[in-house]
């Protein structure tokens, strides 16, 4: 059972991170909201609306940063067939479009007090969407198939085109935006960060980075359990029982 | 055709295969020299047809690795398919083009020197050169098994990989398939195949695929080492 | 070479056979410009604003209606394996089969396209952009739409899977063919934009065999 050699050893690296991470990720989003909410700044145009964005930015950041996982561990899965890499990306992939919608969410929360719309297609906004559908389309393939390893190898492939993609899907959407709006509506964030404003937002970002990687340890350890139950499974149905001699 | 030189080998060591999650067999040895043949036996799920595609290329070992004349095949993986030549359980024709297209498509797909006389000659060996015109959706499944086959004659290849061929043919036609084959070894090629049925193919070499399934594993698996998974 | 027209021949010769599908993508392409007009009133200065999204939109999702049977076919009746085992490397192959449905499904829509942009009103200054655009685009589409229909080989309703999978990946395209026929209506250069359309096509050409071989040779795993 060469194959989970590997994966015994991650899961006892598991064991020994996630309750650090977990703790970690409490503490900082706890103290990050704290400041966020009560010791900074309200903007001088936007007002207490601008506290959305210590969820809208972090959120966005770990889209992108889940995105650029699951592309890496598709790439290593394979160029080297690495059993853990599947398992990785397809761990990755909710996790990714869970920011990626708390990201829309909270930016049309954000877009209704300041456009006096729920949504407008500023080209941040537009790519998030497309990133999402991205996000979607590898969960979708990775559960289409009756054999998983089909799934996790197309799925592979998937992941690597859409991330040579999302750059030029980048440049064309920001393209489009700036020929049909006017640019000033889509100066959407911070030119100038008050000091008081950062704080938070980074301690939301290592926050949220934190709790990505308990929530993927978690589910790398599942899906580990699960395949190493459905392998067991499937030798016992095929392989010949060695009690038995075998006619030949 | 150097590649139907009388020293060619064809050789694995230590193969695996994995299907799903599943390992069907694993440390398989086996050699072949030119003019010989092999002939796979086991029960269902023993694992023969994965073996064929793995010779042929379409899976890839999980481990050890496969040789030609001692030089590891996946060095040049095209060179290897255009040694091979691989019956599988599809017969791969098109409904809507008739014999002699389908046929000629393969040929000329499989090896640019295959002319129209080399296609015409493996029609005329299996018995189909009466239905060369034929669209393929006409014909009947022997007759689909036997315009399969006779891609083996229309393109040369030495190495011929055929995963139950004598389903669907009748008595006379699997009498041909075995003097092809002969005929094949004769002139030094190789033979490796499955089958269920009765075949002659004198002096080949028995592979039987159940003795590298690897055993059922204890129940206990399952209970055991639970501490190290939650 | 022999080898890539001989793949591209027998692809055309099928689909010559077979007939419908490109009738059928053309049909559905001249019907849904049609059912604009109805959604939107027949006024004509509003069908020339929206004529250029609206036309290739509705091509995007035309050249998709055939993609699922790209491979299909070769696939269930064991002609995939065989194209897998030939010498010739199977990029290449992909390469011929794309090369037979553009020429099937993306060049009956180039065109049907201007004859539908004079329904929709289009500025006449725009039809040779147009042409240009679908020329350099639809070829694209396909290449694009090989990939995801390599991907979905064997998957449990892949028809609906596969918009999802290609649909977003069209949008680069969609926004720079739209582009350029509005420059061109309005009367500004177009060349940027039909050199950046130029610059995906070369790009999908150069990227998406291999993305397509892959996925087909582990379709066949």
């Amino acid at each position: 059972m060469h194959r989970f050699a590997n994966p015994a050893r991650f899961l006892r690296l598991a064991s020994a991170i996630l309750p650090w991470s977990s703790a970690l990720s409490a503490l900082l989003i706890a103290a990050g909201l704290y400041f966020a909410l009560f010791h900074s700044p309200a903007d001088y145009q936007q007002g207490e609306t601008v506290r959305i964005m210590y969820v809208h930015v972090p959120s966005a950041w770990l889209a992108m940063a889940c995105y650029s996982t699951m592309a890496l561990s598709s790439a290593v899965a394979l160029i080297w067939k690495h059993p853990l890499a599947d398992l990785v990306a397809k761990a990755a992939s909710p996790i990714g479009a869970a920011f990626t919608f708390l990201c829309l969410v909270s930016g049309s929360l954000w877009g209704r007090p300041m456009w006096g719309t729920w949504w407008a297609w500023d080209a941040r906004l537009t790519s998030m969407l497309i990133l999402f559908f991205l996000y979607l389309g590898h969960m979708a393939l990775i559960n289409a198939f009756d054999d998983p390893s089909r799934g996790a190898k197309a799925a592979a492939i998937l992941a690597l085109a859409g991330f040579v993609n999302i750059p030029i899907i980048k440049f064309s959407v920001d393209w489009w935006n700036t020929l049909h709006q006017p640019a000033s509506v889509s100066k959407f964030g911070m030119p100038s960060i008050d000091p008081a404003m950062l704080l938070p937002l980074l301690l939301m970002a290592l926050g949220f980075t934190c709790f990505f990687v308990t929530v993927l340890l978690i589910r790398v350890r599942t899906e580990i359990i699960a395949s190493k139950l459905r392998a067991i499974r499937m030798t016992q149905i095929h392989a010949v029982p060695v009690a038995v001699p075998v006619a030949e | 055709m150097s590649d139907f030189a009388p020293n060619a080998r064809f050789s694995g060591h230590g193969l695996a295969c994995l299907r799903g999650e599943r390992m069907v067999f694993a440390s398989l040895d086996f050699a072949l020299d030119a003019g010989g043949a092999l002939l796979l036996l086991g029960p269902n799920g023993s694992g023969k047809s994965s073996l064929l595609r793995l010779l042929a290329g379409l899976l890839k070992p999980a481990a050890g690795r496969l040789a030609w004349n001692d030089q590891p095949v996946a060095d040049d993986r095209e060179a290897h398919s255009a040694r091979v030549h691989y019956v599988g359980h599809h017969d791969a024709v098109k409904p809507v083009l008739t014999v002699w297209e389908n046929l000629r498509f393969w040929a000329g797909l499989h090896s640019p020197a295959a002319g129209d006389a080399l296609t015409a000659g493996a029609l005329e060996r299996f018995d189909l050169k009466r239905l060369a015109e034929v669209p393929g959706k006409l014909l009947s499944a022997g007759q689909k098994r036997r315009l399969n086959l006779a891609r083996l004659l229309a393109a040369p290849a030495p190495v011929w990989l055929l995963d139950e061929p004598t389903v669907a043919l009748d008595r006379a036609s699997v009498k041909r398939l075995e003097a092809d084959m002969a005929r094949h070894r004769a002139e030094g090629g190789m033979v490796i195949l499955s089958t269920h049925a009765e075949i002659d193919l004198p002096g080949a070499a028995e592979l039987h695929l159940n003795r590298f399934t690897p055993a059922a594993p204890d129940m206990a698996l399952l209970a055991g080492d639970g501490e190290d998974w939650l | 070479m022999s080898r890539l027209f001989g793949i591209i021949h027998r692809d055309l010769r099928l689909a010559l056979r077979q007939g419908s599908d490109s009738v059928m993508v053309v049909t559905f392409f001249v019907l849904t410009v049609v059912l604009f007009p109805f959604g939107i009133g027949p006024e004509a200065n509003i069908l020339e604003r929206v004529s250029s999204g609206v036309l290739w939109v509705t091509a995007l999702l035309a050249s998709m209606l055939s993609l699922d049977r790209l491979f299909q076919a070769d696939y269930e009746d064991g002609s995939l394996e065989l194209l897998a085992l030939t010498p010739t490397p199977l990029e290449l192959l992909v390469l011929g089969k794309v090369a037979a449905h553009w020429l099937t499904t993306g060049l009956p829509l180039m065109v049907a396209a201007p004859v539908l942009a004079v329904l929709l009103n289009m500025n006449a200054d725009g039809f040779v952009t147009l042409l240009l655009t679908m020329l350099l685009g639809t070829p694209t589409l396909s290449l694009i739409g090989a990939m995801g229909a390599a991907l979905v080989l064997g998957a449990r309703r892949g028809g609906v899977l596969l918009s999802l999978l290609v649909l977003p990946l069209y949008i680069p395209v969609l926004i720079f063919g739209v582009g350029a026929i509005d420059a061109a209506v309005q009367g500004l250069p177009v060349h940027a934009h039909l050199l950046i359309l130029g610059g995906m096509l070369l790009a999908a050409l150069a990227l998406t065999p291999w993305a397509t071989a892959a996925a087909l040779r582990q379709a066949l795993e």
